[in-house]
């Protein structure tokens, strides 16, 4: 059973239509050298995989205040389904949420009652091939594969695929702009997905 | 369960052999000889566990419902155009929903009829062919043999196309644009088996300002660890929302869970057939603003509402009040408002969900929304549907426990009645449903 619960008009506002880059990320070369996205500042590589990490780290952990700390207002969390290049605004995806919503999915796993996460799963994930790929409208854009090993009571889940991030320097700390999860098995029956990915 | 023994175990019978160890016991179905006794498994107020968990009944079902009855595959607007294909699943059968030349839409099962190789490979596309990668063998979109290579072989054209083909599910309808196929030659027609719950395909149609639903936006596909009727039965269930549900409704200040509640206003409604129904409508009607149901207001999107009046005159108010249709459609199609679900069982313990939002043409304004909204709610991360995937998971797990057996199905059977229709009504988190499905289940498997 479900009803229209209206997620998108959480928090009392009007829904407003998410708008995201619809590009995909480019390949180092055009026009730019290195990573000198984030405001004139260029990101080290040590600086970008610290945060990825860290990230991982927290989104393992359950920790939802830190991992709800590194977004920007303006954030964008993405995992499409079926195709990795369907339009979002017309096609379903498995998570498609904007600042807000995030922020409701968070609410709604502090609650204790969210049942696909009650108790939490217990995850560890690594995340590999990290490549920096260059600005994207001042953020820097990053790739990067993962494989996450998922534990819950109905057994142990393996999630792979890669993960397109956008970083921002803001006020000297680095924070996520936007995640992109393009799982490998995106077009195949997916068991549920309750955690953060 | 005795495995048929291998001519080795036969010949070397060994100490295992001669005393193989006690099968754990599991809550089997009561032994009848011959035909299976539903009657024994499926009583007014209760159902046997067994028939969640039993192998040997799933493939009961599979001949007498899935392989019989008029089962949701698709959506016409899936296969737009001439020549349009898409791959689905009818129960465990890989079906390809075809339209041909001549618009006339076709399940055809995707199987070579040479050495029974998949012919396709695609999720979709546009082709008047199949061509099977393993001889070449090619179809036409609508089952016929058009050629194999080396034909000599078989002593030249024209002679296996008298006699082979791709299998086809012989009937196949449609209602609102929604496509059901019976593997039966015969039995009911689909307006038959939809009976009263077509209304309600037609109450959804009514929301678009053109009058048709287009399912464009894809499917989410949700892998379930559970028994299928679990889920068709928890589709109309009114009462489990303010608890599996709870999470999400007190952080978004929902008025959602008041519709379910012992004050609400709403019916549960058994529609015959096994369908069923929340209507929300008398909640809605006492409210009476336009897009309450949607969790909206007129204002939020004006374009829709302009449209709906243009295209409905007088009665687009009424229509914008009372909102979309709750509706289950025995065995596998649910719309909830703004999605629409098509459940296919893999197995007695595993099932997939696919789930959509619904299109309303020209609707654009509030087709934005209604993809939005049902990426927030439904599917693997959904804020609802999760949470009701792991219920239905763990209730798979809990109906394999040996005692007490039965699932008990009476809430609300004391004050059921009937509306002007002859259709039991119960209160808004009744479990009429239930029992209407359960009904209809024992009167296929029996048949």
């Amino acid at each position: 059973m479900i009803a229209p619960v209206d997620v998108t008009e959480a928090g009392g506002a009007d829904g407003r239509v998410i708008s995201a880059g619809a590009h995909e990320a480019r390949v180092p070369g055009d026009g730019f050298a290195g990573a000198d996205g984030a405001g004139g500042s260029a990101l080290t590589r040590a600086e970008v995989e610290d945060f990825l990490y860290l990230e991982a780290r927290l989104a393992d952990e359950c920790d939802y205040d830190g991992w709800e700390a590194l977004w920007t207002d303006d954030a964008i969390y993405w995992v499409p389904a079926g195709r990795a290049d369907a339009d979002p605004q017309t096609s379903v995806s498995v998570i498609y949420d904007n600042r807000r919503r995030i922020a409701t999915r968070l609410s709604q796993l502090r609650t204790g009652k969210r049942h696909a996460q009650a108790p939490p799963s217990s995850m560890r994930r690594l995340i590999s091939n990290v490549e920096i790929l260059g600005a994207h409208d001042g953020d820097t854009e990053v790739g990067a594969n993962f494989l996450l090993l998922e534990s819950r009571a109905r057994g142990l889940q393996l999630w792979g695929g890669r993960a397109t991030y956008r970083l921002r320097r803001v006020d000297g700390a680095l924070r996520l702009a936007y995640k992109k999860v393009v799982l490998v098995n995106l077009n195949e029956p997916l068991p549920t997905m309750g955690f953060l990915i | 369960m005795t495995e048929p023994r291998s001519a080795l175990a036969i010949e070397t019978p060994g100490p295992l052999a001669a005393a193989p160890a006690a099968a754990p016991e599991a809550p089997e179905a009561p032994e009848a000889p011959g035909r299976r006794d539903y009657a024994a498994l499926i009583r007014p107020h209760q159902v046997h566990g067994s028939l969640y968990t039993s192998p040997e009944i799933f493939a009961e079902e599979l001949a007498r419902i899935w392989y019989t009855t008029w089962v949701f595959v698709g959506h016409e607007s899936e296969v737009a155009y001439p020549n349009d294909y898409v791959r689905k699943k009818l129960g465990p059968q890989d079906v390809i929903m075809t339209r041909d030349r001549d618009g006339q839409v076709h399940l055809l099962l995707n199987r070579c009829a040479h050495r029974g190789n998949q012919v396709c490979e695609d999720e979709r596309g546009n082709s008047g062919s199949f061509r099977c990668p393993y001889h070449g063998w090619t179809y036409r979109n609508t089952g016929e043999l058009l050629g194999y290579p080396f034909n000599r072989g078989y002593g030249g054209k024209g002679t296996l196309e008298r006699r082979l083909a791709l299998g086809r599910v012989p009937r196949v309808d449609s209602c609102q644009g929604f496509v059901f196929g019976s593997f039966a030659a015969g039995g009911p027609t689909l307006a038959e088996h939809l009976g009263d719950a077509a209304g309600e395909l037609d109450r959804l149609a009514r929301l678009a300002p053109e009058g048709k639903v287009e399912l464009t936006a894809g499917w989410l596909k949700h892998r379930t660890r559970a028994n299928w009727k679990l889920l068709a039965e928890n589709e109309t269930d009114g009462y489990h929302p303010q608890f599996v549900h709870g999470s999400i409704f007190s952080v978004t200040d929902s008025p959602i869970g008041a519709l379910y509640s012992d004050k609400s206003a709403a019916v549960t409604r058994d529609l015959g057939g096994g369908h069923s129904e929340n209507d929300l409508r008398p909640e809605f009607r006492r409210a009476g603003e336009p897009m309450r149901w949607f969790g909206t207001t007129a204002e939020r999107v004006p374009e829709y509402v302009a449209a709906m009046h243009a295209a409905y005159g007088a009665d687009a108010e009424q229509i914008m009040i009372e909102g979309g249709p709750h509706v289950m459609i025995f065995p596998n199609l649910f719309v909830a408002e703004i999605q629409v679900f098509n459940i296919q069982p893999v197995s007695a313990a595993e099932c997939v969900q696919y789930v959509t939002a619904v299109q309303l043409k020209g609707g654009a304004e509030l087709n934005r929304r209604m993809i939005s909204q049902s990426i927030g709610s439904v599917g693997p991360a959904g804020m609802l549907l999760a949470d009701d995937t792991e219920m239905y998971e763990r209730n798979q797990a809990g109906v394999a426990a040996l005692r007490p057996e039965w699932l008990d199905v009476s809430r609300g059977a004391a004050h059921e009645a009937t509306d002007d229709r002859g259709h039991p009504v119960g209160g808004a988190t009744d479990e009429v449903g239930m029992r209407g499905f359960w009904r209809h289940y024992r009167a296929l498997m029996e048949a």
